[in-house]
């Protein structure tokens, strides 16, 4: 850790360089053709959650306590993220490091989590090709958890890469990056905690 | 960071030949990968086409067989439109935009490069359908269950995912451009300064942006029922194939205006120049341009008339499309206006430009016609769609892409292109076009539905299809003429002169050919159409907004490919049952991923003595 760069570190190091300006205005894009992306998954889902074919409704099949507490792991997760980021404006690169690990292991503790769903849903006879309302659900929620995985892989080669080195103007707007991704997984869930399952419950 | 730089510079090697196409990330070579391998599909789905019209020639023809001709509609319009006219349109984007708003790359180059081997391997992937047991058949939008339960060759699943793969590309092209345009502007250059090429790009990726992540869902969902067994489009388990009309058609509407703002941008810049004029109503052409894309979300399900979404669907959808004709029409009367009382010349370039004028300005009429709902009821499913939106888009799209070439051609390729050859080319194309479209509009109106492989006899519609077959011949004579053209002006020595066409924006202002770094020192911008001012004031070229210094460049890298390639061999993992090369060839994606993260990557500086010297060559006004 070089005190002497840490000290000449600009506020907002992730936004120094016209690079950095480039990829946080990037990201932003993304995110938006993100949002149209899971829109259109959310069309989807609502559009034939009823159709279960005989296999088992949603609301046979939720159980809110479970969800509650992935839910709780996942903003705990985007809230450690935020600590990591103000570490990062505190230039205390060892506060980003052990913020961000904390992220990464919440969020492969929702993915397990939410594997073990899976799996009970199937033993109930909710399997992927069972019935529309299958295929909508795990779709959308296969790409929500897709996006976690990739999120913890690229956190985890973040830290993994960056494990010794002083933070600076290049790799800040890489950490950075990849919290806002964290946020706009964390968003999204919100959404399918509204849509899919508090909907499926209420029926 | 100074100790990087000296570090940097010494690092960079000359690469040369073939390793430097596969390795570049160029705006200006990738430019020209992306024009190169558009216009290699566009002759193939130009000949795919010609195929169609021999076919259709004369009634119960046997040329090739129902199910051959199935193949080739479909993939003549998936070329067209994926493969041929959007990759033209990013060659010219790539190449021209940055030298537009006083650029050294665009924001992405890394990416930039990755988008396009996307594309192209998407593509090859595409095409090899012809060699693997059949080409995808239910036509270019892939309705279900035509495209699920009823095609049984592989042909569907290159669709899904060669488009795929080949999308990807086309949203980070997107991303790129927009990023690009709002943080690398040059000095003094506002966005009301911006050219217009520039401004439709913007807006153009800004539609991209929305719509191909819906598109990428859909793909999905037709790959999921095709490979995985999902139910989506499975009536029987449940699911709605209604869903799929929504999802293409709320991608396909605003891809038909991602097809046309960019032409609509090219004829801003070639018509003022050729006037000799400013263009007339520049923030009205803007505003125009960005209420075209707000409106082209809003209207998808006109293409859904018939699908029995009601009433009142019908009737919204209805208005919001004809909307749509006042922001168009602005801009055809702006051209026009820019056009009365200037000094015009008739270049190849702006020949094209101005017969686009009518010949889209026919299409736009047939649009409204087609926006009718209740008229549509007979339209629907007729020659007389085919004949509308081959005139918005060949009328429109490849003239403008056609205006394009030969205006911009000195800039990409330093040579210019031979005008007789060009004017052979011209009237053979626009004759052609007229020919063979506009007997469409009378078969549609008598009936002949579109996507059949043949017609009876004694049904007054031979001499139509007749017409409309010879029509397209001249085309693809035409389109022979482009071709040697492009030989003879490759075979040329001669490098074009400077400011070939007495340009106002600032790509012009850069000597020919372009170097590697594009501005020396960045320009200052001091008003719109900024070379021209500059000329006005008797200077021969920009102003320069920052002292000769070192120019940081990025470095070029073979991932890009290595990654197309991967995505490609995954998703023939994925087609062929093969979960060895599916997932290998996923997991080698991902690893190159992180190979591109944990290597730093700091580019590299051309120090200011090794920048040539600016040549004072002379503007001409």
């Amino acid at each position: 850790m070089s005190a002497h760069q840490s000290s000449t570190l600009p506020q907002h190091p992730e936004k120094a360089t016209l690079e950095g300006r480039n990829k946080f205005l990037g990201l932003w894009f993304f995110l938006a053709g993100e949002t149209a992306l899971f829109a259109t998954l959310f069309g989807v889902y609502l559009g034939l959650r009823n159709s279960n074919a005989g296999g088992p409704t949603a609301q046979e099949l939720f159980s809110l306590p479970l969800v509650f507490v992935m839910t709780i792991i996942l903003l705990v997760s985007s809230m450690t993220s935020v600590l990591a980021i103000m570490a990062m404006r505190r230039k205390d690169m060892k506060g980003l490091l052990r913020w961000f690990i904390v992220t990464v292991i919440l969020g492969l503790a929702f993915l397990g989590l939410e594997i073990y769903e899976f799996i009970e849903y199937t033993h109930e006879g909710h399997q992927f090709t069972k019935s529309a309302f299958a295929s909508a659900f795990y779709t959308l929620l296969g790409t929500h958890g897709a996006h976690v995985a990739f999120g913890c892989g690229w956190i985890t080669t973040l830290v993994i890469r960056n494990f010794n080195r002083p933070l600076d103007t290049y790799i800040a707007p890489k950490f950075y990056l990849a919290s806002l991704y964290w946020h706009f997984i964390d968003v999204v869930w919100i959404f399918i905690f509204s849509l899919v399952y508090l909907l499926g419950v209420i029926g | 960071m100074a100790t990087h730089t000296e570090k940097l510079a010494l690092s960079h090697k000359q690469r040369s030949g073939l390793w430097d196409w596969l390795t570049t990330v160029d705006h200006k070579k990738i430019g020209i990968m992306y024009f190169v391998a558009g216009l290699f599909f566009f002759i193939v789905a130009g000949l795919e086409a010609i195929l169609i019209r021999i076919q259709l020639m004369f009634p119960e023809f046997d040329f090739v067989s129902a199910q051959t001709f199935n193949e080739l509609v479909t993939m003549h319009g998936t070329t067209m439109l994926f493969l041929a006219a959007m990759p033209i349109f990013f060659g010219l984007m790539n190449a021209i935009v940055p030298l537009q708003i006083g650029a050294r790359d665009v924001a992405f180059p890394f990416l930039n490069s990755l988008g396009f081997w996307l594309f192209l391997f998407g593509g090859i992937l595409l095409n090899l359908s012809w060699f693997l047991g059949g080409a995808p058949d239910a036509g270019w939008t892939a309705y279900a269950p035509l495209s699920t339960e009823y095609s049984a060759s592989h042909g569907l699943d290159f669709y899904a995912l060669g488009l795929q793969i080949s999308g990807f590309g086309t949203l980070m092209a997107g991303i790129n451009f927009l990023v690009t345009i709002i943080n690398m502007r040059a000095p003094g250059m506002s966005f009301m300064r911006m050219p217009m090429f520039t401004w439709t790009t913007f807006v153009t990726s800004a539609l991209i942006l929305f719509a191909f992540p819906p598109l990428t869902i859909g793909f999905f969902l037709l790959m999921f029922d095709r490979l995985f067994g999902s139910n989506f489009f499975v009536a029987d388990a449940g699911g709605n194939v209604i869903i799929w009309e929504h999802i293409f058609w709320i991608f396909g509407h605003p891809e038909v205006y991602i097809l046309i703002l960019p032409a609509f941008g090219i004829l801003s810049e070639v018509i003022p120049t050729f006037a000799k004029k400013r263009l007339f109503g520049y923030s009205a052409m803007v505003f125009a341009t960005a209420l075209i894309a707000f409106l082209g979300f809003m209207v998808w399900a006109h293409h859904m008339f018939t699908t029995g979404l009601g009433p009142i669907a019908n009737s919204i959808f209805s208005v919001a499309t004809m909307t749509i004709a006042i922001p168009t029409g602005v801009k055809i009367f702006n051209w026009l206006f820019t056009m009365w009382g200037g000094q015009i010349r008739f270049p190849t370039a702006n020949l094209f430009a101005v017969a686009f004028i009518p010949s889209f300005l026919i299409g736009g009429m047939t649009g409204v016609m087609l926006s009718v709902a209740p008229a549509d009821y007979q339209y629907h499913d007729t020659y007389f769609v085919v004949a509308h939106f081959h005139y918005v888009i060949l009328g429109g799209s490849v003239f403008g892409i056609f205006a394009g070439i030969y205006f911009w051609w000195p800039r990409m390729f330093n040579k210019m292109l031979n005008e007789t050859l060009g004017k052979w080319h011209f009237w053979l194309f626009f004759i052609g076009y007229h020919l063979t479209f506009f007997p469409m509009h009378f078969l549609g109106l008598m009936g002949m539905p579109r996507r059949v492989f043949t017609f009876l006899e004694g049904q007054q519609l031979e001499l139509g299809n007749f017409i409309s077959s010879i029509g397209s011949y001249l085309m693809g004579l035409g389109t022979i003429v482009f071709a040697i053209n492009i030989v003879v002006s490759m075979a040329k020595k001669e490098v074009a002169a400077y400011d070939p066409w007495d340009g106002r924006t600032i790509d012009w202002a850069i000597p020919i050919p372009t170097p590697s770094y594009n501005f020396a020192q960045l320009p200052l911008v001091k008003g719109l159409d900024a070379f021209w001012i500059e000329k006005m004031n008797g200077n021969k070229t920009m102003t320069p907004a920052e002292p000769l210094d070192d120019i940081h460049m990025p470095n070029g890298s073979i991932l890009p490919v290595i990654m197309a390639l991967l995505l490609s061999v995954a998703a023939l993992g994925f087609i062929y049952d093969s979960l060895f090369f599916a997932i290998g060839g996923l997991a080698a994606f991902f690893f190159c991923m992180i190979l591109r993260s944990v290597i730093d990557d700091h580019g590299y500086y051309i120090k200011k003595e090794e920048l040539a010297p600016v040549v004072d060559k002379g503007g001409k006004a």
